[in-house]
This record gives structure tokens, C-alpha cells and sequence, in this order.
């Protein structure tokens, strides 16, 4: 066996474990994306003849081992493709969110030196010629999708097609290369450098090796049991960790099939479609789902609307036991059962859910409620628990052991402690190099015993199992010694599918107050039903009747609040609708939807004054960013409302 | 064909615009005694989006029901495609390649939007009914290859979400896309848009303006359009007729048309 051959066989990179499938798994599927209606498929084989051709297009484009590759666009296997290419020849990709505005792409184009970029249509390659000026590292631009790009005429401008031309003629002339690049990575280079999205400043570019991305590819699929016959749909975006772990690296280990959506609009279809066997989202996809059941269900009719309701209610009541292997009476069964054929089954059908064995959900706590929902109706839904900077992978909850208040014990090779002020630390076999070019971010975050510090605040309890409270910066105290953890207050609020995002205060005051952003296309529904008319989200926001209907929403949750006698004192006093939705690009929530606190409290400083003071309305005035990046300014009369609060209901412990 | 074919046959012919594809000649058309239309002249160049503008019954849907062969004007004649008529019927009109849009939404409303679209297709239908009731033989291949043009302009427009979905069930503004996606469907020489952007919110007529404009550029086809608001007219048109009580006021390029005295006046009104 030459060196290049046994280097090949030792799998310990990305690329490596293509090889082994195009041999191991020759026809099986292992893309699928639907164009023009149709699925289309390519087999492990096919795969790397298109990753082949590509990596060899590139390196006659000049890209050499080290150079740093952007990744900007949606689920496409031409994309997916490309990164295997690229980390083929050495090259370092640096997946993008598509969705960002220029100016955000800019700041990670040009911290991390960018040679390349890889685009999926016009949209992008706009928004990153734009810019171009700003960048002289970033030479060549790829596209996949040919629309609209003819009367381009920019000479670093390349077609994918054209690329992955010039990459099969080169083949043909030097048919060894593209193994024995293969072969000149092992497991310890870097692989990839994600940019975390980041509550706070700053993005910061993770640099991950193909060990740490194979070895929590590993772990996942020998606790989880995957096989090459899962398909799984990936649509959540690729600049996310998770879906590079569950779509590429996992994908390769266990060889399953990955499926592309049609487009970001159609994954409600292509759900039901393909029906895959594994799904990850984070939670803000599954509160979008609850929504739109409860928005359905309440168009519907009077007959329907019952039987949900009442076996929505037998489910939450047996639902999780019966999932978790518990033991149910014989009247128990028989009602669930009912249930299972009347609602749960159809409903998870219509979702796209019924052949799904496991469904995770990561990057955020989900709120228990709507982890319940999910649980009840019979998914097999478990958190994972993570970071970036772990590859996604430290504890996940097990199968028939899923317990609402943890996200399971740690995965195998992990380590888990608590530090003295509370911070879970880890050490996992996907832990990431360290920051790229931030040293100092590196020493902050890795201390000298080589533990990581999360940044989360966290209980380990006696089973073994992690609980993770919150940020372990937004946990506060209030003034009387409550504990105040607004992710468990906002959770709880947007477990109703009229409140789309809130943000919880009361670090240090009194008492709790809140911001709400309505859900504009539940509310909207109810307002149309009420014969209510509106004209934006802003007018409807403003309604007087929308204040009272999310005012029983606040009061209904203090009701909850108050059962705990611990956060009793966390009801939440006064709130007030937003005059505009929450925005990523106008900053305010990460691309994965996380609420940035802190721009959050410079930017509606005043509103906050008000919740505080005892005035009842504010006016405001906010600059809001368009999709184009164009900004513009907003007024507006804001009402502040007090909700009733409740007396403790628990028992003095 | 697909798409992608036609669009670089067509674009080559769009570039040099010089060639008319419609000119009428000193058309009039009356009902009893109110005259809808008089003398009007005017010409469609070949690739060009053509703005027709005037103020509520200055005729210009009456124009475009001469244009496309509801209304046969009393005088005057149309050329089209260098052959000159003096009166044709909606259906000899469409096989000649003009499709159109309506003002009010005009589509089979229980039917999916896929298959609105393949109505567009009819015409370029050739098997007999008999084959195509059966799914066999040429039919079969036949209706593959239209699914395949209508999928392309599902894509084209970005539809893909509701392909399955009754047009009943669908917002205002995307029906209107889908009635534009069957006039496409048709595979048009000359698009007859009326009012594509009535009632739309700022955010879907910034999109039908972006089709718009992409269905002129992709496929070079030619494009003439009634609408009301002023800012999209002179962004989007390459040239402007103004029509005011059945009469032509004025005619150019946005420029000199939003400089003309006689324009301004029928707008804003003017002191008697």
C-alpha cells in the first residue's frame, strides 16, 4: 500500500470519508434537491465525480492549500459540494449566512483574508460586489445560478458549470491529483473556521479540525444509531454548525441521504415529501410550526376544533408518559390511541413528521411548552446541547430518558464541571483550535486546564444530567433576591402563537417588564375574525383590542409564574407592544434568532425608562434597516399596559 | 423548449429595438355615441416596455381590447407583425402571439396554480382529445414537455410554495403573478399588461415591478402596460402614451411626457 493509499483508508478527514462512500456506497443516494418540481438525486459515486471535477476547476482557478473560502447562499448540494472540494485541496471554508446584509458579510470577507468566494445567485454576488472595493484579498467570485447573470461581464466573475468543465478536462489530464490532494490532509488540519453569530459584538471565526468534526459526527451517530437509510432534510442555514454537523459530516460518516428544498418558501412541502428520518431545528422553527397548528385549527370548524382540543388535552395529560415508556392504564391506552388516529397521527402527517425516529432542537432553549406539545403528539423530540466552539456536540438527551428541566447527560468523551460562579465548562472531543486571528478571545473562552468556558450558566444534578438555565450574563437578580431569567419568562410568552418574540426585564429593579413583538400573521388571523381591519404591523400592534388580547396572553403566564413560589415575584408588572418586529438586520436578534440584549437596551433605552416610569404611553423614534441595507427611521405612539398579577399559589416549601 | 432556450433566440432580436411589432393606425372606436377612442395612433417597438397612462375612462383599456381583438375599432387599422387587419377575434389574436393580463383577476379560482398556468399552454397544444384523455404516446411526451416551460416559469416567478395550492386560497398579489405566469406561458410576442400593480401593497408591486422588468430582459419579450401609479410607469417604461377623454395628449419617453403642459394639465386640472 503506498502512503497516499493508506492515508486515504485512515477516513480522518471530510474528504477522506467521500472516497470511502463512492466505493462503500457506490449508488446509494446522497443528495437530493427538487428542481423543476421534480427530486432529483445524485449517489455517492455521482457525488464525487461533481466534488472531483469542482476541486480540480478550482485549483486551475488558483486556489492553493490555506486559502480562505466563502460560502454565501441557501441548502444546495452544488453548495455542499463545494465545501468538499475545497477542504479536497486544502482550502478552508467559511460557510456564510445567506440572509446577512452586505455589511455584515463584509466584517467575516475581510477578517478572514477571503481569496474566493462561492455564491449561489445574483442576489449574493450583488451584495458582495458591492463591497469588493473594501476587499483586495478577494479575488474570484463563483455562481451557481445562471439567472440574471449575462450581462455580467467582470472577468473574476466564474460560472460553477464552467468551473466544474475546466475541472473534468483537467481530470482527464491528470487523473491522480485530486486523490493524492486527498490524501496530503489528516485528521489534526483545520478544516473549516464557522463564524458564531454572537449575542455581542464582533463575530468570531471557530476554527474546527476534521478531528473535532468527525469525532462529534462519531459520537452523535454511535449514540443515535444512524444508518445509511436516513434522510434528512437540510434546510436550516449552512453558516450554522448544526447543520454542517448533521448535513455534511454526519451525512459522510454514516452515509445517509441529504435533501435540499426547492426553495427557503417550500420546506413546509418538501417536508412532507421526503418525510426524513432525522430533523434539527432550532426552536424558533418549531414555535413557527405550533403557530401555524394553532392558527389552522382556529379557521377551522366548530366539530374539528372540539376533538383537537380534547385530545390535545388527553395528549398533554398521558402523551409524554406514554412516549417515555411509562406504564398506562388500559382507559389511558385506548384514549391515546384514539387520539393517535384522530389528531396526532394526522397532524404529524401533515407536518412531514411521521417517518422521523428523532427530532433535535439545539442553539436555544425551547420553551417547555412547546417541547411538550411536540413530545405529546408522540415526536421524539430531544435537545441537543452545544456551541460552535464544540461542534455542536456536548450533551444530548437520550432516548426513553428525556426529562423536561435538563438537556441530557454528556455525550461520550465529554466532560462537563461547573465553575464557582456557575458557568458549565466542558471538554469535548469537538472542541475547536480557537478563535481565527483573536488570541486573546481564545484565552477567554479555553483556560490553561483546557476546560471551555460556555458562557452559560448550568446545573449539573444528580443523575449525571446538565441543566442549563440561561446566558449566564442576562441571569439577574432583582431588587427583593428573585432570580431573574428572562429566557424562561420569554419562552413561556411565546408559547402563545399570537406573541412572536419578547424581551424580559428586571436585572436589578422591582419588578419584571416586558417588550413584546406580536406574531403578525396569528394576530392578523384573529383580527380578521374579529373584523378588525388594520394596515401594517404597526397599526395593528397599536390596537387597543390586540393590547387586550395579548394582556390575558402576560396574565396567563403570571398565573404559571405564580405556581412557582421561587418566581412568583417574576410576574411580569407592565408591557408594551413593539412598534416593529424584531430584526437580524437591523441587528437586534443573531441570524439564528437569538434576542441581542444589549442593543436591545441602547436602542430602546427610553421605552424601558417608560415600562419603569409610571407614564402610559411613549413616543419613539427608530431607525429601521431595509433588506437592501438602505436605512430609514420610524415614529411612533406606543401604549404601555399593566396585567394583573397573582398572589403565589404554591406552598410556603 | 425550455425557457432558457427561447430567451437567447428572442434577446437577440430585443437589443435592436428599432423594428415595430404593433403599430395602429388612426384607430376609432365608438359605442352608440360615446367615442371611447379617437385617432389614435401610436407603435410598440420590438423589446420595449410600453407605459400607457391616463386619467380614469381616458380609453385605455378600451386600446388594449382593440389591441388583443375583444373590440374591433370602427376606423382605423392595426399591424401586427407586419400584417395589417382590420378585425381579428381574441383567440386568432392569442395565436398570433399577444397574451394579456386583466385588471380584475381573471383566473379558474378552484384550479391549482399549475394548472392555470398550463391553460396558458393550450394553444401550443397539438395531440387530439381522444390521446390526450388516454396519457398515451405522443401525448404523454407532449404534456411532459409543457409541465416542463410551465415549471420553468413557476421558478422563474417563484411560486414554487404554492404549485399545489387552489388560486382561491392564494393573496392578491401572488394571483396576480400567476396570471402573469399564464400570459407567459403562452410564450407572447407582445404582453398586454392591465394594471398588474392595482391594490398590491409597496412590497408586492416592488416584486411584479422586478418580474416585469426580468420577463423583458430574460425573454426579450415585448411589453405594454396600463397602470396607474407614476413612479412605477416611469421607472419601468421605455416609452409613455398619455390618453385623456379617448384622445392621445402626448407621447415619449418618460421624460418628455412628465414635461408636457398638456399632460400636467389633465392631472392636476386646470383653470377654466
Amino acid at each position: 500500500m503506498t502512503d497516499a493509499q493508506a492515508s486515504l483508508a485512515a477516513c480522518d478527514t471530510v474528504p477522506k470519508l467521500l472516497l470511502r462512500n463512492a466505493t462503500k456506497f457506490t449508488d446509494k443516494t446522497a443528495y437530493r434537491v427538487k428542481d423543476l418540481g421534480i427530486w432529483q438525486a445524485w449517489s455517492w459515486a455521482e457525488t464525487a465525480d461533481e466534488v472531483r471535477n469542482l476541486a480540480l476547476g478550482f485549483a486551475a482557478l488558483g486556489m492553493v492549500r490555506g486559502d480562505k473560502v466563502a460560502i454565501v447562499g441557501s441548502n444546495r448540494p452544488e453548495l455542499y459540494w463545494a465545501i468538499d472540494a475545497i477542504e479536497a485541496i486544502g482550502g478552508i471554508p467559511i460557510p456564510l449566512y445567506a440572509d446577512s446584509v452586505a455589511d455584515e458579510m463584509r466584517y467575516v470577507l475581510e477578517h478572514a483574508e477571503v481569496r474566493f468566494a462561492i455564491c449561489e445567485d445574483q442576489e449574493q454576488i450583488d451584495k458582495i460586489m458591492s463591497i469588493m472595493t473594501h476587499l483586495p484579498k478577494l479575488e474570484t467570485l463563483i455562481f451557481e445560478d445562471q439567472r440574471g447573470m449575462r450581462h455580467y461581464q467582470e472577468t473574476f466573475l466564474h460560472s460553477f458549470e464552467k468551473v466544474q468543465e475546466t475541472g473534468r478536462k483537467e481530470n482527464a489530464a491528470k487523473p491522480e491529483f485530486f486523490e493524492n490532494e486527498v490524501a496530503k490532509a489528516n485528521g489534526e488540519d483545520m478544516a473549516m473556521v464557522v463564524y458564531t453569530s454572537g449575542t455581542t459584538g464582533n463575530p468570531k471565526g471557530v476554527m474546527l479540525t476534521h478531528n473535532a468534526l468527525i469525532d462529534a459526527a462519531k459520537g452523535l451517530c454511535d449514540i443515535e444509531g444512524y444508518s445509511e437509510d436516513e434522510d434528512f432534510l437540510a434546510y436550516l442555514p449552512m453558516a450554522w454548525i448544526g447543520d454542517h454537523l448533521f448535513s455534511t459530516v454526519a451525512g459522510h460518516y454514516a452515509g445517509f441521504a441529504v435533501n435540499c428544498p426547492e426553495s427557503t418558501d417550500t420546506v413546509m412541502t418538501d417536508l412532507k415529501d421526503i418525510g426524513p428520518t432525522i430533523l434539527f431545528s432550532p426552536p424558533a422553527i418549531f414555535e413557527n410550526f405550533l403557530t401555524q397548528i394553532q392558527i389552522r385549527m382556529e379557521d377551522s370548524g366548530k366539530f374539528k376544533r372540539w376533538i383537537y382540543d380534547r385530545y390535545m388535552k388527553v395528549a398533554d395529560e398521558i402523551g409524554v408518559k406514554e412516549l417515555e415508556g411509562g406504564s398506562l392504564s388500559f382507559a389511558e391506552r385506548i384514549s391515546y390511541t384514539l387520539g393517535h388516529y384522530l389528531v396526532y397521527g394526522p397532524l404529524k402527517d401533515n407536518l412531514g413528521f411521521t417517518r422521523c425516529k428523532k427530532v433535535y432542537t439545539g442553539g436555544a432553549p425551547l420553551g417547555e411548552e412547546v417541547f411538550n406539545f411536540y413530545r405529546s403528539i408522540g415526536l421524539n423530540l430531544k435537545q441537543i446541547y452545544g456551541q460552535t466552539e464544540s461542534t455542536a456536540y456536548c450533551c444530548i438527551q437520550l432516548d426513553g430518558k428525556v426529562r423536561r428541566d435538563t438537556v441530557g447527560p454528556p455525550c461520550p468523551g465529554v466532560e462537563l464541571a461547573i465553575s464557582d460562579s456557575g458557568e458549565i465548562l466542558y471538554k469535548s472531543p469537538g472542541t475547536f483550535i480557537g478563535y481565527y486571528k483573536n488570541d486573546e478571545a481564545t484565552r477567554e473562552t479555553i483556560d490553561e486546564d483546557g476546560w471551555v468556558h460556555t458562557g452559560d450558566a448550568g446545573i449539573i444534578d444528580d443523575s449525571g444530567e446538565l441543566r442549563v438555565i440561561d446566558r449566564a450574563k442576562d441571569v439577574g437578580v432583582m431588587n427583593d433576591g428573585t432570580l431573574f431569567a428572562p429566557q424562561y419568562i420569554e419562552n413561556k410568552l411565546k408559547f402563545f402563537p399570537y406573541i412572536r418574540e419578547a424581551v424580559a426585564h428586571g436585572d436589578k429593579r422591582d419588578e419584571v417588564n416586558a417588550f413584546i413583538n406580536i406574531d403578525l400573521e396569528a394576530v392578523g388571523n384573529w383580527a380578521e375574525r374579529q373584523g378588525l381591519s388594520y394596515t401594517n404591523y404597526t397599526d395593528l400592534a397599536s390596537n387597543e383590542a390586540v393590547y387586550d388580547l395579548i394582556k390575558s396572553c402576560v396574565e396567563e403566564v403570571n398565573k404559571t409564574l405564580a405556581e412557582d413560589s421561587q418566581l412568583a415575584n417574576a410576574q411580569i408588572n407592565r408591557f408594551l407592544l413593539l412598534h416593529k418586529e424584531l430584526d437580524a438586520d437591523d441587528g437586534e436578534l443573531t441570524r439564528t434568532r437569538k434576542v441581542r440584549r444589549r442593543v436591545i437596551a441602547d436602542r430602546y433605552g427610553a421605552m424601558i425608562d417608560a415600562l419603569y416610569s409610571d407614564v402610559d404611553a411613549v413616543d419613539v423614534e427608530t431607525e429601521v434597516t431595509f433588506e437592501d441595507g438602505r436605512k430609514g427611521s420610524m415614529k411612533a405612539h406606543l401604549n404601555i399596559l399593566a396585567a394583573e398579577r397573582f398572589a403565589t399559589t404554591a406552598k410556603a416549601a | 423548449m425550455t425557457v432558457t432556450d427561447q430567451q437567447s433566440t428572442s434577446n437577440q432580436a430585443s437589443d435592436q429595438s428599432d423594428e415595430v411589432l404593433l403599430d395602429c393606425n388612426n384607430i376609432s372606436l365608438s359605442f352608440g355615441a360615446v367615442k371611447a377612442l379617437t385617432n389614435i395612433s401610436l407603435n410598440i417597438k420590438k423589446g420595449e416596455i410600453r407605459s400607457i397612462i391616463g386619467p380614469n375612462g381616458a380609453g385605455k383599456t378600451s386600446l388594449l381590447n382593440c389591441i388583443n381583438g375583444v373590440y374591433h375599432p370602427q376606423e382605423g387599422e392595426i399591424t401586427f407583425k407586419g400584417e395589417t387587419r382590420k378585425q381579428m377575434e381574441p383567440h386568432d389574436v392569442a395565436e398570433n402571439g399577444i397574451a394579456r393580463t386583466f385588471q380584475n383577476v381573471a383566473l379558474f379560482r378552484g384550479m391549482s396554480t399549475l394548472d392555470n398556468i398550463m391553460t396558458g399552454r393550450n394553444l401550443k397544444m397539438k395531440s387530439n382529445f381522444l390521446m390526450a384523455a388516454l396519457h398515451v404516446g405522443p401525448a404523454r411526451r407532449e404534456e411532459m414537455e409543457h409541465r416542463a416551460f410551465v415549471e420553468n416559469i413557476i421558478r422563474f416567478l417563484e411560486i414554487e410554495a404554492i404549485r399545489k395550492e387552489p388560486v382561491s386560497r392564494l393573496p392578491y398579489g401572488l394571483q396576480k403573478r400567476v396570471e402573469l405566469g399564464r400570459a407567459l406561458a403562452a410564450e407572447p410576442d407582445l404582453l398586454l399588461l392591465d394594471e398588474p400593480m392595482a391594490g398590491m401593497n409597496v412590497e408586492e408591486k416592488e416584486d411584479m415591478c422586478r418580474f416585469i422588468l426580468d420577463v423583458n430582459d430574460e425573454f426579450g419579450t415585448t411589453i405594454a402596460l396600463i397602470e396607474h401609479d407614476m413612479g412605477v410607469v416611469m421607472d419601468l417604461s421605455d416609452r409613455v402614451v398619455v390618453l385623456d377623454y379617448g384622445k392621445k395628449l402626448a407621447d415619449g419617453t418618460p421624460d418628455e411626457v412628465q414635461g408636457n403642459q398638456d399632460v400636467i394639465d389633465a392631472y392636476l386640472g386646470v383653470a377654466h
